[in-house]
Parts: structure tokens; C-alpha cells; sequence
């Protein structure tokens, strides 16, 4: 047990974070978002974002041609170079969401199976991704070009405001709120809520069940696409077995804030994020998971439904 | 297609059963038996030697995968399909399993058949304080609870100094021989058969479970928990009792896996285990004994008997579960439906 780390290094660890809980955040969305509506564990998302940090390196490496020593850009370069990829990304991840969802929950849910059927398909969807990405990589970690050159705006006792700590501050603090006000205002995100809420009255109500959900699983895809774009940039390399850790956090995270809620993963993420930085600070980094998970049940066990409520309805009026 | 996902050989089975007079069946049982007992020979007879496995020794392979997938599959399907609660962190029992036969049999020096019950006893312990918090939640949180709960059990067997590490523990003795049949290494036959024995046990056990008042109150509770607390069964009850069976018989497998194998470490404790009995459970049928035993086995052996295409087996085998599942959501040998039964009897 080491509490004086939690004094002289306070505001270093609650940057460091918030970083890592708002990828966290937004990789909870595609399992938030789904539940939300299907009730069903989008198992395969730990495996989107895999691809997505796949699909950043690629498109960094291969389709814009930068090798893996290439120097760091600047000025308006860098901002386009940055913008494509992310973009690139983040539509990788969502057709790859909206593939997952044609083939491992479409068929199914139309016949009306078991939803322990439902997870076992994704699980296959899951474990085919990650086998063909590692027989692709021969299971080799890969590097990414260290484009973004890692400059620091200061320090404020000893929390470093470094650019890339930023971005993965602010990228996720303004998708969520873009997101927000989507489920909240748009007619299709009102659909979505609807779909959450009745099915069948959804139905009668002249929504298109389908479209609903494919969209679902495509704004799942895009924000776990914006985290592995993240990710990456922020650690500059990538194996095919990334998404394991991250999917068991980003799931961990959305039952913590309530899962089925959009800002129930936005706080559950930061919770998270912090929890595993203080943790590891205070009784070392291997015993980082049991802290989170103990959280987790002491959480739950108070509060059933997560700390911001399922209700999905309710919270997103 | 409709034929294919519509026949049900459960129900077939069943008919076929309901008319055989009581010394067919045994005589039917018997054989069963006599026959999956040969099995471990049946790499090397002629006609059945397509069934070889390449790199690994077929009867090391019924072993294991195959015997301990059946078990553990067996066990987690008093949770998953008596019960309906979704448990991700199966492999934990059996960790714990195999790590009391490790300790006690290293340190202390003791064998297999003293360390079974104790092995059997700290699974049902740690059933009893998971279960415990995690059974008052309802469905998904379980999934999540039991998951960390998997990973909880491997993280703390790789930091601590008594479990060995990420080293884990070498040197774990054979059990000792009974009635001049012998576990070693030379004989892997003879593990077959004793996996098997429990095997039976175990659904022996499960079947007078589910004819009695236990079965009666999973399957209620299963079907809707409200009602079934309203109508007087004590759910938290009934819901540990079919997660500390189920732990019961992970710990029971994990102590015959550490003495089989000799050596554990945390690595062999991962979450992918889990997911591959959950796999097993579902892909075969939940809730049926026969379709469990049916799908765990081609899941458990399958993945060896491919193994000439080694780096793309686990590919197929992803491929293979989405297709399955694609084409039969309730599993090979899916549950009898009560309704059927209700209905017959109306009429």
C-alpha cells in the first residue's frame, strides 16, 4: 500500500485518468448502445476496436504511405493527415459493426431465438476476427508512425498536458456531446430511444425496427472506431489481442454507469479510467483488475442497476 | 434447410425411449457404456482409425479436451441451462480445482483422492461468496460479475508466491493406482475411464436434481424469477445451490486436470475457457444433458482433429459457431419443450 503517491502524484493520475476512461467511454458505447436497444452483450466490440486500431495503422502506413520512422508533421499537414485517418477509422469500425450485426444477430433475432444464441454467434464472430487478424499479423505487435510529434502545453503539478493526452480528453467530450443531442433531438435518435423503450409499440408506430438497430450498431462501430484512432495515436502500436482488455474494461465500464445509458458510459468510463490509475499507483499495477472488478460489486450490489441507472428511457428524456 | 433446423432428435430420442421395455434400456445403456469405454482404443482399430487426431495422442486428447470439456460443460449447465443464469467466469472453479490439487499435493504431500474432496469443497466455497453478492443481480451483471470473477482467480495465481507465480506449479504427482489400474503418463487410457466414471456421476446427479423439487425451482426460476419468488420458492436459495453444484463439479474437474497433466500455471486459466464451455453448452443445446455431452465433445475434439490446418483451426472453429448458431439457434439437441408435454397430456 503506497497512499503518498496519492498526494504528490494527484493531478498527474486524474488526467492520465480521464484519458484512458474516456476511450474507455467510448468503446462502452458500442456495447451501451446495443444493449440499449437489443438487450443483448454486443460481444464482438472488443474485436471492432481491434480492427479500428488495425484500420488506423493501415491507412497511416499503407494508404497515406508514411513508414514507421517517417517524421512527425506539423501545421495544417498534420491536422488533415490526423482528420483522414480518423474519419477513416472510424467508418472502418462502423461497417464492420454493421457486418457483425448482419451476421451474427439479424438472422437469429428474426427467428427469435435464445439470446444466449445471439452471444455464442458474436463470440464466433469475435473469435474468427481476432484469429484471422492474428494468422494476418503473425501475431506480431506492429508500430505505428509517430505522425503526431508529442509536445506538451505544461505542467500543473505534475500532471503533463501533453497534446496527446488532450486530444483523447477532447475527442470524446465533444462526440458524446454530439451524440447527446442526436438520441436526444434528432428524429432518429428518438426512434432509437423508442426502440429501447417498446419493440413492439415502435413497430406500430411505424418505425423501421431494422434500420434502428443497424444504426445502432453503426454509431457503436463509429465511436469505438474514434477510440481505437485514439488509442493508437496515443500508443503508437497495436497487437491483435488489444481488444481483450479493452472490451472487458469498456464492458466494465458501462454496467458501472448503468449500462444501456449513454451518459451512464460517459461517467462509468471516467470512473473506470480513474479507479485503474489510482489503483495501480496505490497497490501496483497487477492488481489493478481486482480492484476494479471489487469496485464493481460493491457498486452493484447498492446499486443494482449501475451507478446512473438502466432505464434508458428515463435517463434520456 | 427447414428440415434441417426443424427436426428435433431429442424428441425422437425420447419417443424411442418411452417405448422400450426396462431390459432394453439397460441392455442399451450397458452397451452405450461398454462402447464410449472402448473409445480411447479406437484410434487404432481399422475402421474407426479415421478418428486419429494428428500431433497430439488420440487418447491424451479424450482426456483432455474432451472428458474435462464434457464435465466442466456438464457443470456449467446446471447454471446456464437449469437455472438460466449466465456465469462467464466458469474457468475460475476449475482453476481453483486445480490449484488445490497443485498446493496440497506438492506441499503437504497428499494424493488426488485425498485432495478431490477438499479441491471439491474450496469450488464450492468460492461458488458461495460469489454467488453470495452476485445472485442478487440480475442477468447481464451476473455475465459481468462472473467474468471479473475469472479473471480475479488467474490474476491472484499469478502474483502470489504460494501458486507460483506466472510459473505456476510443476511437479504435481499422477494419482496413485486403484484396483491395479494405473494414472500415468504411459496410461492415459485409464484417466479416460475415471473422467468418464465422474462424467456419469454427474449426470446421475443432474437428472435426480431436475426430477425433484431443485430442478422443479431452477426451471421455474428460469422461466420468469418474479413469479417463481411469488409463488414461494426461495430464488437466492435455489439460485446458489445451482451455482455452488455447478462450482462443485469445475473443482472436481480442475483437481483430475492438475493430476493429469502435472504441471498448472495461470495461463491455462483464461477467459477463453469460459467462453469455449459456455460455447459448448449452447452449440449442443442448453438445458439437455445429451445435447451438452454431444456438443462439448465435437467442440473439444474438433479443434485437434484439424489441427494439419494449425494456424487457421480456431478460425474455423469461430466460422463453425456463427454457422451453427445461424442454423440452429437452439443447439444440436435442443431442450424438450414443456409446452409439448402439457399438451399431449390434454388431449
Amino acid at each position: 500500500m503506497n497512499f503518498t503517491v496519492i498526494t504528490s502524484q494527484f493531478w498527474s493520475l486524474v488526467l492520465q485518468g480521464l484519458a484512458l476512461g474516456l476511450i474507455y467511454a467510448l468503446v462502452s458505447l458500442g456495447y451501451t448502445m446495443v444493449y440499449g436497444v437489443l438487450r443483448l452483450i454486443n460481444f464482438a466490440n472488443s474485436e471492432v476496436f481491434m480492427i479500428g486500431t488495425f484500420a488506423t495503422l493501415y491507412l497511416e502506413i499503407h494508404v497515406l504511405g508514411y513508414a514507421t520512422n517517417a517524421e512527425s508533421l506539423h501545421g495544417f499537414k498534420l491536422a488533415w493527415t490526423l482528420f483522414v485517418v480518423f474519419i477513416g477509422a472510424m467508418i472502418a469500425c462502423a461497417l464492420l459493426a454493421i457486418l457483425v450485426e448482419l451476421v451474427a444477430y439479424r438472422r437469429l433475432r428474426a427467428r427469435g431465438a435464445n439470446r444466449l444464441a445471439s452471444l455464442i454467434s458474436a463470440i464466433g464472430v469475435s473469435i474468427a476476427l481476432l484469429e484471422g487478424m492474428r494468422i494476418l499479423t503473425i501475431s506480431r505487435p506492429m508500430t505505428t508512425p509517430r505522425l503526431l510529434d508529442k509536445w506538451s502545453f505544461g505542467e500543473f503539478h505534475g500532471a503533463n498536458f501533453r497534446i496527446d493526452t488532450m486530444l483523447a480528453i477532447v475527442i470524446p467530450i465533444i462526440i458524446f456531446f454530439a451524440l447527446d443531442r442526436f438520441v436526444t433531438k434528432s428524429r432518429l435518435g428518438k426512434s432509437i430511444r423508442a426502440v429501447s423503450m417498446s419493440e413492439e409499440n415502435s413497430k406500430l408506430m411505424g418505425i423501421n425496427i431494422n434500420r434502428v438497430i443497424t444504426l445502432t450498431f453503426c454509431i457503436g462501430g463509429l465511436t469505438t472506431g474514434a477510440a481505437a484512432f485514439i488509442y493508437t495515436t496515443v500508443y503508437e502500436n497495436t497487437v491483435f489481442n488489444v481488444g481483450f482488455n479493452m472490451g472487458i474494461a469498456a464492458f466494465t465500464a458501462a454496467v458501472l454507469g448503468g449500462i444501456g445509458n449513454l451518459r451512464g458510459a460517459f461517467y462509468g468510463g471516467i470512473a473506470l479510467g480513474m479507479l485503474e490509475q489510482f489503483a495501480s499507483a496505490m497497490l501496483g499495477s497487477q492488481w489493478k483488475a481486482v480492484t476494479v472488478f471489487t469496485v464493481l460489486v460493491v457498486v452493484l450490489l447498492f446499486k443494482p442497476n449501475g451507478l446512473f441507472g438502466e432505464a434508458v428511457q428515463q435517463t434520456r428524456t | 434447410m427447414a428440415n434441417l433446423t426443424q427436426f428435433n432428435l431429442r424428441d425422437k430420442g425420447a419417443e424411442l425411449w418411452a417405448g422400450w421395455p426396462r431390459p432394453v434400456r439397460t441392455i442399451f445403456v450397458i452397451a452405450v457404456i461398454v462402447i464410449i469405454g472402448l473409445t480411447p482404443f479406437a484410434a487404432s482399430w481399422g475402421p474407426t482409425s479415421f478418428l486419429n487426431t494428428p500431433i497430439t495422442s488420440f487418447q491424451n486428447v479424450l482426456v483432455y479436451p474432451v472428458a474435462m470439456f464434457v464435465m466442466m460443460a456438464l457443470g456449467l449447465n446446471i447454471v446456464v441451462g437449469k437455472s438460466g443464469l449466465l456465469d462467464l467466469g466458469y474457468v475460475a472453479f476449475f482453476a481453483i480445482g486445480a490449484y488445490s490439487q497443485g498446493i496440497l499435493s506438492t506441499l503437504y504431500g497428499w494424493n488426488t483422492w485425498e485432495v478431490m474432496p477438499f479441491g471439491i469443497g474450496f469450488a464450492m466455497i468460492a461458488g458461495v461468496i460469489l454467488g453470495l453478492p452476485a445472485l442478487r443481480l440480475r442477468g447481464d451483471y451476473l455475465a459481468i460479475i462472473t467474468l471479473g470473477f475469472g479473471e480475479i482467480v488467474r490474476i491472484v495465481a499469478i502474483n502470489l508466491h504460494v501458486t507460483g507465480g506466472p510459473n505456476g506449479i510443476p511437479g504435481i504427482p499422477n494419482p496413485p493406482s486403484v484396483f491395479g489400474l494405473h494414472f500415468d503418463l504411459m496410461h492415459p487410457q485409464t484417466f479416460f475411464w475415471l473422467v468418464f466414471a465422474m462424467i456419469l456421476l454427474v449426470i446421475w446427479m443432474v437428472r435426480r436434481f431436475t426430477v425433484r423439487r431443485p430442478g422443479r425451482a431452477w426451471e421455474a426460476i428460469r422461466q420468469d424469477e418474479d413469479v417463481a419468488a411469488l409463488m414461494g420458492v426461495n430464488t437466492l436459495v435455489y439460485k446458489l445451490w445451482s451455482f455452488v453444484i455447478g462450482a462443485a463439479v469445475g473443482g472436481a474437474a480442475g483437481v483430475l486436470y492438475a493430476s493429469k497433466v502435472m504441471v498448472i500455471s495461470p495461463d491455462m486459466f483464461k477467459f477463453d475457457v469460459s467462453i469455449l464451455i459456455l460455447a459448448c453448452v449452447v452449440f449442443g443445446g442448453i438445458g439437455n444433458i445429451w445435447g451438452v455431452v454431444l456438443g462439448a465433445s465435437i467442440l473439444a475434439y474438433l479443434p485437434e482433429r484439424i489441427r494439419f490446418i494449425s494456424n487457421a483451426r480456431q478460425l474455423v472453429f469461430g466460422i463453425v459457431l456463427i454457422l451453427m448458431m445461424n442454423l440452429r439457434p437452439n443447439g444440436l439437441l435442443p431442450r424438450k419443450k414443456r409446452e409439448k408435454i402439457t399438451e399431449k397430456r390434454a388431449i
